[in-house]
């Protein structure tokens, strides 16, 4: 058994009135691939939000790497610890959120580039090779514009890998995907899987949650309702509430 | 309509519009430079900042330039700010201007998707990185436009500055018609250089916005 790269305690979001994670307790070992699943408004993209402080903690801790990720620290404090941990925690959006100006290479070199971890040339070389293995060779001087939706979500994950971080957040990546892209995003995913990259993954898509996971988490309202084996979840799910989820959408 | 005087007087109103560019154009300089910083410190985390910001901006937007120019120029002397006309018409009109620079700034910062700031963030940008590499470039792009618009409301706002007994367009109006008693010809041939100026100006900052908005 492998240790835990993350541990949430406990943990509670609430927006304004509205609770949205009433206690959520989770462990990710070190290469599990971790798929969210649970109906809109279940708190799966806030929970993984609140993993790099997208989203403050109203309660409960987070742990990654030995770290308590949800400090009480002075504001400047804070800002330099969250900074160093989200080089970390790699974080792929379901609009993408690629950086317009810029074109697709210089989107994957800024950050290490501007953090000094690379200088110019070697984040080059490596930025190419990342946009390589996502299968963009072809497009490295394309600006967002010129790219379709999959080829934006795969610079959008070459982007993140440049960070070399230790585990991979994936926000719902394939959403707003048109159909016959999605399968050219969820090939990266698999890919990275294979590689044993940690992965925590809120998806929609049941098939490519079975697929590709090792471990599968239900949600619904603010709750881990149920949690293992994707073999055992999807085929034999104990709890009434996952019974009834799986039957709506498989 | 007398043709015959306004051809005899026109060189006067050609020399004073170039004082009336002259005042805008240092105006407009003074306004982006407080208007960048008063943009971004409106935005600031820290209290200390933001609040003599939004001060100043509600100060220069809620009140009339005349009373602020008035302020400076006669009001000025008395706290020991002595100015000639031309740095107080300068001073005036930047001071003024930068207010509203300073919200089409910030507008144009805020308009940029909130996705952005998180994209940056997340990958362990700070706040100052992600605003300088990321989001200010595709600010510029949107604030062109409206700080072309404050810039504009500038060069016909100047005509205030005539109050002060700053020699520019108004001013040169005002004293050929207590000689000639012409006021239509004189404000007409007032208004033409207004326009041309305007006119030209307007052309720069549609050429600067094409040319920010294909890079």
């Amino acid at each position: 058994m492998s240790e835990n790269l993350i541990e949430i305690r406990g943990l509670k979001k609430n927006f304004g009135d509205l609770a949205v994670l009433k206690g959520i307790d989770m462990n990710i070992r070190k290469g599990q691939i971790v798929a969210l699943i649970g109906a809109s408004g279940s708190g799966k993209s806030t929970l993984l939000r609140t993993i790099n402080q997208l989203e403050e903690a109203t309660a409960g801790e987070i742990w990654f790497d030995g770290q308590l990720v949800n400090q009480d620290l002075p504001h400047r404090a804070r800002e330099k610890h969250l900074n160093q941990l989200r080089r970390e925690i790699g974080m792929v959006f379901q609009h993408f959120n690629l950086f317009p100006h810029l074109t697709a290479i210089e989107n994957v070199t800024l950050a290490p580039t501007m953090l000094k971890l690379q200088n110019k040339s070697d984040a080059l070389t490596s930025g190419k090779a990342l946009l390589d293995k996502v299968g963009l060779a072809d497009r490295i001087d394309h600006y967002p514009s010129q790219l379709s939706g999959g080829q934006k979500q795969r610079v959008a994950i070459a982007r993140s890998l440049a960070m070399s971080p230790q585990v991979m957040l994936f926000d719902e990546v394939t959403s707003a995907l048109d159909p016959e892209l999605v399968g050219e995003v969820n090939r990266v995913m698999k890919q990275l899987a294979q590689e044993h990259m940690t992965m925590i993954i809120v998806t929609h898509d049941l098939r490519f949650a079975e697929d590709v996971s090792d471990h599968v988490v239900f949600l619904a309202d603010g709750l881990v309702v149920e949690e293992g084996p994707p073999a055992q979840i999807f085929a034999d799910p104990k709890h009434e509430l996952t019974q009834s989820f799986l039957k709506q959408v498989f | 309509m007398d043709i015959q005087l306004i051809a005899k007087v026109w060189p006067f109103f050609a020399e004073a519009a170039v004082v009336t560019v002259e005042i805008s154009v240092l105006a407009i300089l003074l306004g982006l430079s407080i208007g960048f910083a008063a943009g971004l410190g409106s935005l600031s985390h820290n209290k200390l900042i933001r609040l003599p910001v939004r001060f100043y901006v509600s100060f220069f937007r809620g009140t009339p330039a005349l009373i602020q120019l008035f302020l400076l120029y006669f009001g000025g002397p008395q706290v020991g700010i002595q100015l000639d006309p031309f740095e107080a018409g300068v001073i005036g009109l930047g001071v003024n201007i930068g207010a509203y620079m300073s919200e089409s700034i910030r507008g144009a910062i805020i308009s940029v998707d909130k996705g952005q700031t998180e994209a940056g963030r997340c990958l362990g940008l700070g706040h100052a990185q992600v605003m300088r590499k990321i989001i200010i470039p595709q600010a510029a792009r949107l604030m062109v436009r409206p700080l072309g618009v404050n810039a504009i409301a500038l060069i016909k706002g100047s005509a205030i500055v005539s109050t002060i007994s700053l020699v520019e367009l108004s001013y040169t109006a005002h004293r050929f018609i207590s000689s000639t008693y012409k006021p239509f010809e004189m404000f007409i041939l007032a208004s033409v250089f207004y326009l041309l100026i305007v006119t030209v100006f307007s052309y720069g900052v549609r050429k600067v916005d094409q040319r920010v908005a294909m890079d």
